[in-house]
Protein backbone atom coordinates (compact mmCIF):
# COMPACT_ATOMS: atom_id res chain seq x y z
CA UNK A 1 0.00 0.00 0.00
CA UNK A 2 0.99 3.39 -0.86
CA UNK A 3 -1.07 6.58 -0.42
CA UNK A 4 0.83 9.75 -0.22
CA UNK A 5 1.09 10.58 3.35
CA UNK A 6 0.18 14.25 4.87
CA UNK A 7 0.98 15.05 8.64
CA UNK A 8 -2.58 15.78 8.65
CA UNK A 9 -3.50 13.12 10.34
CA UNK A 10 -7.28 13.66 10.21
CA UNK A 11 -7.40 13.94 6.73
CA UNK A 12 -5.10 10.69 6.76
CA UNK A 13 -7.80 8.43 8.06
CA UNK A 14 -10.46 10.43 5.97
CA UNK A 15 -8.74 9.35 3.10
CA UNK A 16 -7.73 5.25 4.51
CA UNK A 17 -11.59 5.26 6.02
CA UNK A 18 -13.01 6.05 2.51
CA UNK A 19 -11.67 2.76 1.19
CA UNK A 20 -13.98 -0.20 2.69
CA UNK A 21 -10.96 -3.11 3.34
CA UNK A 22 -9.05 0.11 5.15
CA UNK A 23 -12.42 0.71 7.15
CA UNK A 24 -12.90 -3.22 8.24
CA UNK A 25 -8.78 -3.53 8.91
CA UNK A 26 -8.67 -0.77 11.30
CA UNK A 27 -11.85 -2.45 12.75
CA UNK A 28 -10.73 -5.70 13.07
CA UNK A 29 -7.57 -4.57 14.20
CA UNK A 30 -9.23 -2.49 17.18
CA UNK A 31 -11.59 -5.59 17.83
CA UNK A 32 -8.89 -7.70 18.54
CA UNK A 33 -6.51 -5.69 20.14
CA UNK A 34 -8.73 -5.54 23.16
CA UNK A 35 -9.08 -9.57 23.95
CA UNK A 36 -5.55 -9.89 22.90
CA UNK A 37 -4.14 -6.91 25.13
CA UNK A 38 -6.48 -8.31 28.32
CA UNK A 39 -5.22 -12.27 27.79
CA UNK A 40 -1.99 -11.48 27.10
CA UNK A 41 -1.62 -9.63 30.23
CA UNK A 42 -2.84 -12.70 32.08
CA UNK A 43 -0.32 -14.83 30.15
CA UNK A 44 2.83 -12.76 31.13
CA UNK A 45 1.72 -12.84 34.30
CA UNK A 46 1.44 -16.43 34.49
CA UNK A 47 4.38 -17.10 32.08
CA UNK A 48 2.27 -18.83 29.49
CA UNK A 49 4.30 -17.08 26.46
CA UNK A 50 5.64 -20.44 25.23
CA UNK A 51 1.46 -22.18 25.13
CA UNK A 52 0.95 -18.40 23.58
CA UNK A 53 2.52 -19.30 20.73
CA UNK A 54 2.15 -22.70 20.12
CA UNK A 55 -1.38 -21.89 20.54
CA UNK A 56 -0.95 -18.93 17.84
CA UNK A 57 0.87 -21.17 15.61
CA UNK A 58 -2.07 -23.78 16.01
CA UNK A 59 -3.76 -21.69 13.74
CA UNK A 60 -2.04 -22.42 10.49
CA UNK A 61 -2.91 -26.02 10.07
CA UNK A 62 -6.09 -25.12 11.18
CA UNK A 63 -6.77 -22.71 8.52
CA UNK A 64 -5.21 -24.55 6.18
CA UNK A 65 -7.95 -27.85 7.35
CA UNK A 66 -10.16 -24.98 6.50
CA UNK A 67 -9.17 -24.17 3.46
CA UNK A 68 -8.35 -27.54 2.07
CA UNK A 69 -11.91 -28.72 3.37
CA UNK A 70 -14.15 -25.94 1.73
CA UNK A 71 -14.91 -23.88 5.21
CA UNK A 72 -14.37 -20.90 6.25
CA UNK A 73 -10.67 -20.18 7.28
CA UNK A 74 -12.50 -18.23 10.65
CA UNK A 75 -13.96 -21.34 12.02
CA UNK A 76 -10.34 -23.62 11.21
CA UNK A 77 -8.18 -20.99 13.58
CA UNK A 78 -11.06 -21.14 16.20
CA UNK A 79 -11.80 -24.66 16.80
CA UNK A 80 -7.73 -25.96 16.32
CA UNK A 81 -7.11 -23.03 18.82
CA UNK A 82 -9.60 -24.73 21.44
CA UNK A 83 -8.47 -27.84 20.98
CA UNK A 84 -5.27 -27.56 21.34
CA UNK A 85 -5.67 -25.59 24.86
CA UNK A 86 -7.79 -28.31 25.49
CA UNK A 87 -5.22 -30.73 25.19
CA UNK A 88 -2.98 -28.15 27.18
CA UNK A 89 -5.53 -27.70 29.89
CA UNK A 90 -5.21 -32.31 29.86
CA UNK A 91 -1.56 -31.79 30.29
CA UNK A 92 -0.13 -32.93 34.06
CA UNK A 93 -0.55 -29.88 36.12
CA UNK A 94 1.91 -28.38 38.46
CA UNK A 95 5.60 -29.94 37.38
CA UNK A 96 6.44 -27.23 34.56
CA UNK A 97 9.63 -27.17 33.60
CA UNK A 98 11.60 -29.51 30.56
CA UNK A 99 8.56 -31.87 30.88
CA UNK A 100 5.19 -29.65 30.04
CA UNK A 101 7.61 -27.22 27.53
CA UNK A 102 8.71 -30.37 25.73
CA UNK A 103 4.85 -31.31 25.12
CA UNK A 104 4.12 -27.65 23.99
CA UNK A 105 6.91 -28.07 21.48
CA UNK A 106 5.83 -31.07 20.36
CA UNK A 107 2.76 -30.11 19.65
CA UNK A 108 3.45 -27.12 17.89
CA UNK A 109 5.83 -28.71 15.81
CA UNK A 110 3.21 -31.68 14.94
CA UNK A 111 0.63 -28.55 14.11
CA UNK A 112 3.05 -26.81 11.38
CA UNK A 113 4.16 -30.37 9.86
CA UNK A 114 0.23 -30.78 9.70
CA UNK A 115 -0.44 -27.60 7.94
CA UNK A 116 2.05 -28.48 5.65
CA UNK A 117 0.67 -31.61 5.11
CA UNK A 118 -2.86 -29.46 4.26
CA UNK A 119 -1.38 -27.22 1.85
CA UNK A 120 0.33 -30.18 -0.08
CA UNK A 121 -3.02 -32.17 -0.01
CA UNK A 122 -4.46 -28.54 -1.33
CA UNK A 123 -2.05 -28.22 -4.33
CA UNK A 124 -1.50 -25.21 -5.94
CA UNK A 125 -1.52 -22.70 -2.24
CA UNK A 126 1.92 -21.41 -2.09
CA UNK A 127 0.67 -18.05 -2.00
CA UNK A 128 -1.81 -18.54 0.53
CA UNK A 129 0.26 -20.15 2.91
CA UNK A 130 2.42 -17.42 3.28
CA UNK A 131 -0.95 -15.13 4.38
CA UNK A 132 -1.59 -17.64 6.68
CA UNK A 133 1.33 -17.20 8.81
CA UNK A 134 2.12 -13.89 7.76
CA UNK A 135 -1.57 -12.39 7.36
CA UNK A 136 -3.13 -9.76 5.51
CA UNK A 137 -5.15 -6.96 6.07
CA UNK A 138 -6.48 -6.26 3.00
CA UNK A 139 -8.70 -9.19 2.41
CA UNK A 140 -11.25 -8.63 5.23
CA UNK A 141 -14.78 -8.77 4.86
CA UNK A 142 -17.42 -6.90 6.51
CA UNK A 143 -18.99 -10.22 7.70
CA UNK A 144 -15.62 -11.27 9.43
CA UNK A 145 -15.72 -8.20 11.13
CA UNK A 146 -18.69 -9.23 12.66
CA UNK A 147 -17.53 -12.45 13.73
CA UNK A 148 -14.46 -11.28 15.39
CA UNK A 149 -16.55 -9.16 17.27
CA UNK A 150 -19.18 -11.48 18.59
CA UNK A 151 -16.28 -13.92 19.41
CA UNK A 152 -14.10 -11.27 21.13
CA UNK A 153 -17.30 -10.26 23.29
CA UNK A 154 -17.84 -13.66 23.96
CA UNK A 155 -14.10 -13.91 25.24
CA UNK A 156 -13.96 -11.00 27.51
CA UNK A 157 -17.51 -11.44 29.12
CA UNK A 158 -15.33 -15.01 29.99
CA UNK A 159 -12.07 -13.33 31.22
CA UNK A 160 -14.42 -10.80 33.40
CA UNK A 161 -16.22 -13.29 35.07
CA UNK A 162 -13.16 -15.23 35.92
CA UNK A 163 -10.68 -12.13 36.14
CA UNK A 164 -10.80 -12.09 39.94
CA UNK A 165 -9.93 -15.22 40.80
CA UNK A 166 -7.87 -16.00 37.85
CA UNK A 167 -5.59 -13.23 39.18
CA UNK A 168 -5.36 -14.96 42.92
CA UNK A 169 -4.82 -18.09 41.10
CA UNK A 170 -1.94 -16.65 38.83
CA UNK A 171 -0.18 -14.78 41.41
CA UNK A 172 -0.11 -17.32 44.21
CA UNK A 173 -1.87 -20.69 43.06
CA UNK A 174 -0.85 -22.37 46.45
CA UNK A 175 -2.43 -20.31 48.88
CA UNK A 176 -5.46 -19.48 46.10
CA UNK A 177 -5.97 -23.22 46.01
CA UNK A 178 -5.90 -23.45 50.17
CA UNK A 179 -8.53 -20.70 49.27
CA UNK A 180 -10.95 -23.33 47.48
CA UNK A 181 -10.09 -21.07 44.52
CA UNK A 182 -9.98 -24.18 41.68
CA UNK A 183 -6.72 -23.36 40.35
CA UNK A 184 -6.94 -26.07 37.66
CA UNK A 185 -10.48 -25.51 35.96
CA UNK A 186 -9.40 -21.79 35.62
CA UNK A 187 -6.08 -22.91 34.29
CA UNK A 188 -7.64 -24.63 31.28
CA UNK A 189 -10.82 -22.17 30.83
CA UNK A 190 -7.67 -19.70 30.57
CA UNK A 191 -5.76 -21.73 28.10
CA UNK A 192 -9.28 -21.67 26.03
CA UNK A 193 -9.39 -18.22 26.48
CA UNK A 194 -5.75 -17.76 25.22
CA UNK A 195 -6.47 -20.44 22.44
CA UNK A 196 -10.10 -18.50 21.04
CA UNK A 197 -7.97 -15.04 21.38
CA UNK A 198 -4.83 -16.12 19.55
CA UNK A 199 -7.53 -17.18 16.58
CA UNK A 200 -8.44 -14.15 16.97
CA UNK A 201 -5.34 -12.19 16.38
CA UNK A 202 -4.26 -14.85 14.15
CA UNK A 203 -6.74 -14.04 11.25
CA UNK A 204 -5.15 -9.97 10.54
CA UNK A 205 -1.91 -10.93 11.67
CA UNK A 206 -1.18 -14.46 10.28
CA UNK A 207 -0.13 -16.87 12.44
CA UNK A 208 3.48 -16.56 13.23
CA UNK A 209 3.14 -13.01 14.18
CA UNK A 210 0.05 -13.32 16.54
CA UNK A 211 2.65 -13.62 19.32
CA UNK A 212 3.49 -9.73 18.79
CA UNK A 213 -0.08 -8.38 20.13
CA UNK A 214 -0.15 -10.80 23.03
CA UNK A 215 3.01 -10.31 24.71
CA UNK A 216 4.43 -7.21 23.72
CA UNK A 217 1.46 -4.81 24.92
CA UNK A 218 1.08 -6.38 28.30
CA UNK A 219 5.62 -7.21 28.75
CA UNK A 220 5.86 -3.44 28.35
CA UNK A 221 3.06 -2.65 30.45
CA UNK A 222 4.53 -4.84 32.85
CA UNK A 223 7.32 -3.36 33.17
CA UNK A 224 5.98 0.41 34.16
CA UNK A 225 3.63 -1.03 36.52
CA UNK A 226 2.59 -3.86 38.92
CA UNK A 227 -1.16 -2.67 39.68
CA UNK A 228 -3.78 -5.19 37.94
CA UNK A 229 -6.47 -2.52 37.13
CA UNK A 230 -4.30 -0.10 35.90
CA UNK A 231 -1.82 -2.70 34.18
CA UNK A 232 -5.06 -3.91 31.96
CA UNK A 233 -6.07 -0.72 31.11
CA UNK A 234 -2.68 0.57 29.68
CA UNK A 235 -2.05 -2.90 27.90
CA UNK A 236 -4.87 -2.16 25.65
CA UNK A 237 -4.34 1.18 25.43
CA UNK A 238 -0.87 0.24 24.19
CA UNK A 239 -2.22 -2.50 22.22
CA UNK A 240 -4.98 -0.39 20.44
CA UNK A 241 -2.32 2.16 19.40
CA UNK A 242 0.08 -0.06 18.15
CA UNK A 243 -2.19 -1.69 16.04
CA UNK A 244 -3.55 1.97 14.68
CA UNK A 245 -0.26 3.32 13.97
CA UNK A 246 0.84 0.40 12.52
CA UNK A 247 -1.83 0.20 10.33
CA UNK A 248 -1.29 3.56 9.25
CA UNK A 249 2.40 2.88 8.61
CA UNK A 250 1.50 -0.20 6.60
CA UNK A 251 -0.89 2.15 4.37
CA UNK A 252 1.61 4.29 3.75
CA UNK A 253 4.66 2.44 3.04
CA UNK A 254 5.56 -0.82 0.98
CA UNK A 255 5.96 -2.98 4.43
CA UNK A 256 3.76 -5.35 5.65
CA UNK A 257 1.67 -4.78 8.72
CA UNK A 258 3.66 -7.66 10.52
CA UNK A 259 6.99 -5.51 10.53
CA UNK A 260 5.17 -2.57 11.10
CA UNK A 261 3.45 -4.42 14.03
CA UNK A 262 6.00 -6.05 15.74
CA UNK A 263 8.66 -3.29 15.24
CA UNK A 264 6.60 -0.39 16.74
CA UNK A 265 5.47 -2.65 19.65
CA UNK A 266 9.20 -3.92 20.21
CA UNK A 267 9.88 -0.17 19.90
CA UNK A 268 7.88 0.49 23.17
CA UNK A 269 8.81 -2.51 25.23
CA UNK A 270 12.64 -1.48 24.52
CA UNK A 271 11.81 2.11 25.58
CA UNK A 272 9.72 1.21 28.46
CA UNK A 273 12.44 -0.97 29.81
CA UNK A 274 15.37 1.64 29.25
CA UNK A 275 13.22 3.92 30.97
CA UNK A 276 12.74 2.08 33.92
CA UNK A 277 16.40 0.98 34.16
CA UNK A 278 17.24 5.33 33.83
CA UNK A 279 14.74 5.74 36.71
CA UNK A 280 15.72 2.95 38.77
CA UNK A 281 19.37 4.09 38.89
CA UNK A 282 18.50 7.92 39.72
CA UNK A 283 16.15 6.31 42.27
CA UNK A 284 19.56 4.53 43.42
CA UNK A 285 21.60 7.57 43.61
CA UNK A 286 18.84 9.62 45.06
CA UNK A 287 18.80 7.35 48.20
CA UNK A 288 22.30 6.75 48.66
CA UNK A 289 23.84 9.87 49.91
CA UNK B 1 15.36 -47.37 -2.89
CA UNK B 2 19.05 -46.13 -2.09
CA UNK B 3 19.67 -46.08 -6.15
CA UNK B 4 18.39 -42.29 -5.72
CA UNK B 5 21.26 -40.01 -5.27
CA UNK B 6 18.84 -37.20 -3.63
CA UNK B 7 17.47 -40.32 -1.06
CA UNK B 8 21.00 -40.59 -0.39
CA UNK B 9 21.80 -36.97 0.20
CA UNK B 10 18.49 -36.96 2.66
CA UNK B 11 20.01 -39.95 4.97
CA UNK B 12 23.36 -38.37 5.19
CA UNK B 13 22.55 -35.31 5.67
CA UNK B 14 19.17 -36.40 7.88
CA UNK B 15 21.07 -38.50 10.25
CA UNK B 16 23.61 -36.37 11.49
CA UNK B 17 21.34 -33.44 12.17
CA UNK B 18 18.66 -35.77 13.83
CA UNK B 19 21.66 -37.11 15.95
CA UNK B 20 22.86 -33.40 16.93
CA UNK B 21 19.37 -32.41 17.51
CA UNK B 22 18.30 -35.17 19.92
CA UNK B 23 21.83 -34.98 21.88
CA UNK B 24 21.14 -31.02 22.27
CA UNK B 25 17.38 -31.72 22.84
CA UNK B 26 18.00 -33.78 26.13
CA UNK B 27 19.44 -31.22 27.53
CA UNK B 28 17.09 -28.55 26.33
CA UNK B 29 14.37 -30.32 28.09
CA UNK B 30 16.81 -31.06 31.23
CA UNK B 31 17.33 -27.08 31.59
CA UNK B 32 13.50 -26.25 30.55
CA UNK B 33 14.75 -24.18 27.49
CA UNK B 34 12.67 -25.47 25.09
CA UNK B 35 11.23 -22.33 24.48
CA UNK B 36 14.42 -20.70 23.79
CA UNK B 37 15.36 -23.36 21.46
CA UNK B 38 11.68 -22.25 19.48
CA UNK B 39 13.29 -18.85 19.39
CA UNK B 40 16.23 -19.60 17.79
CA UNK B 41 14.63 -21.67 15.33
CA UNK B 42 12.41 -18.90 14.00
CA UNK B 43 15.51 -16.18 14.39
CA UNK B 44 17.26 -18.71 11.66
CA UNK B 45 14.07 -17.99 9.81
CA UNK B 46 15.19 -14.18 10.06
CA UNK B 47 18.41 -14.95 9.04
CA UNK B 48 18.24 -16.68 6.10
CA UNK B 49 15.87 -14.10 4.34
CA UNK B 50 18.30 -10.97 5.44
CA UNK B 51 21.07 -13.27 3.65
CA UNK B 52 18.64 -14.00 0.60
CA UNK B 53 17.62 -9.91 0.19
CA UNK B 54 21.01 -8.83 0.85
CA UNK B 55 22.23 -11.34 -2.24
CA UNK B 56 24.14 -13.67 0.04
CA UNK B 57 24.25 -17.52 0.79
CA UNK B 58 21.49 -18.16 2.74
CA UNK B 59 23.80 -20.28 5.26
CA UNK B 60 26.14 -17.29 5.95
CA UNK B 61 22.80 -15.50 7.20
CA UNK B 62 21.39 -18.44 8.67
CA UNK B 63 24.23 -19.07 11.27
CA UNK B 64 25.99 -15.32 11.56
CA UNK B 65 22.25 -14.17 13.00
CA UNK B 66 21.48 -17.30 15.06
CA UNK B 67 24.58 -17.38 16.83
CA UNK B 68 24.30 -13.39 17.55
CA UNK B 69 20.98 -13.80 19.57
CA UNK B 70 21.98 -16.66 21.06
CA UNK B 71 24.42 -14.23 22.51
CA UNK B 72 22.20 -11.33 22.78
CA UNK B 73 19.57 -13.40 24.77
CA UNK B 74 22.08 -15.62 26.93
CA UNK B 75 23.45 -11.34 27.75
CA UNK B 76 19.45 -10.70 29.04
CA UNK B 77 18.98 -13.72 31.09
CA UNK B 78 20.31 -14.34 34.57
CA UNK B 79 23.32 -16.77 34.24
CA UNK B 80 22.96 -16.94 30.44
CA UNK B 81 19.30 -18.42 31.46
CA UNK B 82 16.90 -15.89 29.17
CA UNK B 83 13.56 -15.10 30.75
CA UNK B 84 10.20 -15.91 29.61
CA UNK B 85 9.33 -11.91 28.60
CA UNK B 86 12.54 -11.48 27.86
CA UNK B 87 12.11 -14.31 24.82
CA UNK B 88 8.62 -13.20 24.06
CA UNK B 89 9.84 -9.92 23.50
CA UNK B 90 12.80 -10.73 21.07
CA UNK B 91 11.13 -13.42 19.79
CA UNK B 92 8.29 -11.74 18.40
CA UNK B 93 10.10 -8.78 16.70
CA UNK B 94 12.45 -10.88 14.86
CA UNK B 95 9.79 -12.93 13.54
CA UNK B 96 8.34 -9.15 12.17
CA UNK B 97 11.67 -8.68 10.84
CA UNK B 98 11.50 -12.04 9.04
CA UNK B 99 8.37 -10.24 7.19
CA UNK B 100 10.22 -7.68 6.78
CA UNK B 101 13.01 -9.43 4.87
CA UNK B 102 10.69 -11.53 2.98
CA UNK B 103 9.22 -8.41 1.33
CA UNK B 104 12.14 -7.33 0.67
CA UNK B 105 13.63 -10.48 -1.39
CA UNK B 106 10.32 -10.99 -3.22
CA UNK B 107 9.81 -7.26 -4.23
CA UNK B 108 13.48 -6.54 -4.81
CA UNK B 109 14.81 -9.65 -6.43
CA UNK B 110 11.69 -10.91 -8.06
CA UNK B 111 14.02 -11.26 -11.19
CA UNK B 112 15.48 -14.35 -9.54
CA UNK B 113 11.35 -15.87 -9.33
CA UNK B 114 12.06 -17.20 -6.11
CA UNK B 115 8.44 -16.45 -4.45
CA UNK B 116 8.52 -19.52 -2.75
CA UNK B 117 11.98 -18.75 -0.58
CA UNK B 118 10.03 -18.00 2.73
CA UNK B 119 8.28 -21.43 2.58
CA UNK B 120 11.51 -23.31 1.77
CA UNK B 121 13.24 -21.65 4.70
CA UNK B 122 9.90 -22.11 7.20
CA UNK B 123 8.84 -25.99 5.88
CA UNK B 124 12.90 -27.60 4.79
CA UNK B 125 13.78 -29.21 1.19
CA UNK B 126 15.54 -32.47 2.35
CA UNK B 127 14.60 -33.73 -0.96
CA UNK B 128 16.33 -30.94 -2.46
CA UNK B 129 20.08 -31.25 -1.04
CA UNK B 130 22.94 -31.47 -3.05
CA UNK B 131 25.53 -33.99 -2.33
CA UNK B 132 28.08 -31.52 -1.04
CA UNK B 133 25.19 -29.62 1.14
CA UNK B 134 24.66 -32.91 2.38
CA UNK B 135 28.53 -33.64 3.22
CA UNK B 136 28.65 -29.78 4.53
CA UNK B 137 25.49 -30.22 6.70
CA UNK B 138 26.71 -33.69 8.01
CA UNK B 139 30.26 -32.58 9.06
CA UNK B 140 28.66 -29.25 11.06
CA UNK B 141 26.56 -31.43 12.92
CA UNK B 142 29.58 -33.93 13.91
CA UNK B 143 30.88 -31.06 15.11
CA UNK B 144 28.29 -29.77 17.29
CA UNK B 145 27.84 -33.35 18.35
CA UNK B 146 31.58 -33.48 19.21
CA UNK B 147 31.34 -30.29 20.91
CA UNK B 148 28.27 -31.13 23.12
CA UNK B 149 29.99 -34.46 24.25
CA UNK B 150 32.67 -32.61 25.29
CA UNK B 151 31.00 -30.30 27.23
CA UNK B 152 28.12 -32.74 28.42
CA UNK B 153 29.61 -33.80 32.19
CA UNK B 154 30.27 -30.14 33.39
CA UNK B 155 27.09 -28.86 31.44
CA UNK B 156 24.84 -31.46 33.16
CA UNK B 157 26.39 -30.75 37.01
CA UNK B 158 25.54 -26.90 36.09
CA UNK B 159 22.19 -27.74 34.40
CA UNK B 160 21.28 -30.42 37.66
CA UNK B 161 22.23 -27.94 40.16
CA UNK B 162 23.16 -24.60 39.49
CA UNK B 163 24.41 -23.29 42.86
CA UNK B 164 26.27 -26.60 43.63
CA UNK B 165 28.14 -26.48 40.34
CA UNK B 166 29.04 -23.00 40.45
CA UNK B 167 30.09 -22.95 44.41
CA UNK B 168 32.54 -25.95 42.89
CA UNK B 169 34.32 -23.54 40.56
CA UNK B 170 32.62 -24.82 37.02
CA UNK B 171 31.98 -21.94 35.14
CA UNK B 172 28.00 -22.01 34.60
CA UNK B 173 27.51 -18.49 33.12
CA UNK B 174 30.05 -19.38 30.76
CA UNK B 175 28.74 -23.33 29.77
CA UNK B 176 25.03 -21.39 29.49
CA UNK B 177 26.48 -19.34 26.51
CA UNK B 178 28.31 -22.14 25.16
CA UNK B 179 25.07 -24.59 25.45
CA UNK B 180 23.08 -21.53 23.33
CA UNK B 181 25.41 -21.63 20.82
CA UNK B 182 25.41 -25.00 20.47
CA UNK B 183 21.42 -24.60 20.00
CA UNK B 184 22.00 -21.72 17.61
CA UNK B 185 23.96 -23.70 15.11
CA UNK B 186 21.61 -26.71 15.36
CA UNK B 187 19.14 -24.52 14.34
CA UNK B 188 20.53 -22.98 11.83
CA UNK B 189 21.93 -26.37 10.70
CA UNK B 190 18.98 -28.33 10.81
CA UNK B 191 16.79 -25.17 9.11
CA UNK B 192 18.25 -26.90 5.70
CA UNK B 193 17.11 -30.39 6.81
CA UNK B 194 13.43 -30.01 8.16
CA UNK B 195 12.54 -26.30 8.36
CA UNK B 196 12.85 -23.20 10.75
CA UNK B 197 9.18 -23.93 11.56
CA UNK B 198 9.74 -27.50 12.21
CA UNK B 199 13.34 -28.35 13.86
CA UNK B 200 11.69 -27.31 17.39
CA UNK B 201 10.26 -31.04 17.13
CA UNK B 202 13.28 -32.84 16.28
CA UNK B 203 14.71 -30.64 19.70
CA UNK B 204 11.80 -31.58 21.68
CA UNK B 205 10.01 -34.37 21.05
CA UNK B 206 12.87 -37.43 21.02
CA UNK B 207 14.30 -35.40 23.88
CA UNK B 208 10.82 -35.58 25.60
CA UNK B 209 10.50 -39.17 25.17
CA UNK B 210 13.89 -39.76 26.56
CA UNK B 211 13.26 -38.16 29.64
CA UNK B 212 9.92 -39.68 30.29
CA UNK B 213 11.15 -43.22 29.88
CA UNK B 214 14.57 -42.75 31.66
CA UNK B 215 16.73 -40.45 34.13
CA UNK B 216 19.46 -41.61 33.66
CA UNK B 217 21.46 -39.62 31.34
CA UNK B 218 24.28 -41.43 29.42
CA UNK B 219 20.93 -43.79 28.73
CA UNK B 220 18.73 -40.76 28.21
CA UNK B 221 21.19 -39.02 26.05
CA UNK B 222 21.33 -42.25 23.74
CA UNK B 223 17.88 -42.81 23.79
CA UNK B 224 17.20 -39.50 22.38
CA UNK B 225 19.46 -39.36 19.83
CA UNK B 226 18.27 -42.75 18.98
CA UNK B 227 14.70 -42.05 18.74
CA UNK B 228 15.59 -38.74 16.55
CA UNK B 229 17.97 -41.03 14.27
CA UNK B 230 15.18 -43.24 13.98
CA UNK B 231 12.59 -40.69 13.02
CA UNK B 232 14.25 -39.47 10.32
CA UNK B 233 14.48 -42.87 8.58
CA UNK B 234 11.22 -43.99 9.35
CA UNK B 235 9.55 -40.36 7.95
CA UNK B 236 11.79 -40.62 5.21
CA UNK B 237 11.44 -44.01 3.83
CA UNK B 238 7.27 -43.08 4.58
CA UNK B 239 7.98 -39.87 2.59
CA UNK B 240 9.46 -42.20 -0.26
CA UNK B 241 6.68 -44.59 -0.46
CA UNK B 242 3.85 -42.73 0.10
CA UNK B 243 4.84 -39.53 -2.08
CA UNK B 244 2.12 -37.20 -1.08
CA UNK B 245 3.49 -36.75 2.85
CA UNK B 246 5.74 -34.44 2.59
CA UNK B 247 9.17 -35.25 3.79
CA UNK B 248 9.31 -33.00 7.47
CA UNK B 249 5.72 -33.90 8.14
CA UNK B 250 6.72 -37.49 8.14
CA UNK B 251 9.68 -37.33 10.29
CA UNK B 252 7.64 -35.24 12.99
CA UNK B 253 4.81 -37.32 13.09
CA UNK B 254 7.06 -40.35 14.11
CA UNK B 255 8.57 -38.30 16.49
CA UNK B 256 5.41 -37.07 18.16
CA UNK B 257 4.05 -40.32 18.43
CA UNK B 258 7.05 -41.80 19.87
CA UNK B 259 6.65 -38.90 22.18
CA UNK B 260 2.91 -39.77 22.51
CA UNK B 261 3.79 -43.65 23.19
CA UNK B 262 6.43 -42.62 25.45
CA UNK B 263 4.10 -40.63 27.40
CA UNK B 264 0.82 -43.25 27.68
CA UNK B 265 3.06 -45.69 28.05
CA UNK B 266 4.61 -44.84 31.60
CA UNK B 267 1.45 -43.58 32.75
CA UNK B 268 -0.21 -46.27 31.97
CA UNK B 269 2.22 -49.08 33.74
CA UNK B 270 2.81 -46.03 36.82
CA UNK B 271 6.55 -46.48 36.18
CA UNK B 272 6.92 -42.95 35.90
CA UNK B 273 10.83 -41.85 37.12
CA UNK B 274 10.58 -38.70 39.61
CA UNK B 275 12.05 -36.04 37.63
CA UNK B 276 15.40 -34.57 38.46
CA UNK B 277 15.12 -31.97 40.64
CA UNK B 278 16.56 -28.36 38.60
Amino acid sequence: MTGTFSWNLLADLREMWSLPFMLNAFRAGTIVAVPAALVGWFMVLRRQSFAGHTLAMVGFPGAAAAVWLGIGATVGYLAFGVLAALLFALLPAGRGGGDESSAVGTVQALALASGMLFVALYKGFLNGTSALLFGSFLGITSRQVVLLGVVAAVALTVLALVGRPLLFASVDGDVARAHGVPVRSLGGVFLVLLGVTAAEVGQITGALLVFALLVLPPATVQVLTTRPARGLAASVLLAVVTVWVALFAAYYSPYPLGFWLTTIAFGGFVLAYAGRAVVDRIGRLAVAP
Amino acid sequence: MFAHPFLQNAFLAGTFVALAAGLVGWFLVLRAQVFTADVLSHVAFTGALAALAAGLDARIGLFAVTLLVALAMGALGRRARPGDVVIGGVFAWVLGLGVFFLTLYTTVRSGTGNGSAGVTVLFGSIFGLTASRAVGTAVVALVICALLLLLARPLLFASLDENVAAARGVPVRLLGFAFLLLVGGTAAESTQVVGALLILGLLAAPAGAAHRLTTRPLRGLALSAGIAVASVWIGLTASFLVPVLPPSFAILAVASLTYLGAAVGTRLRGTRPTVVER
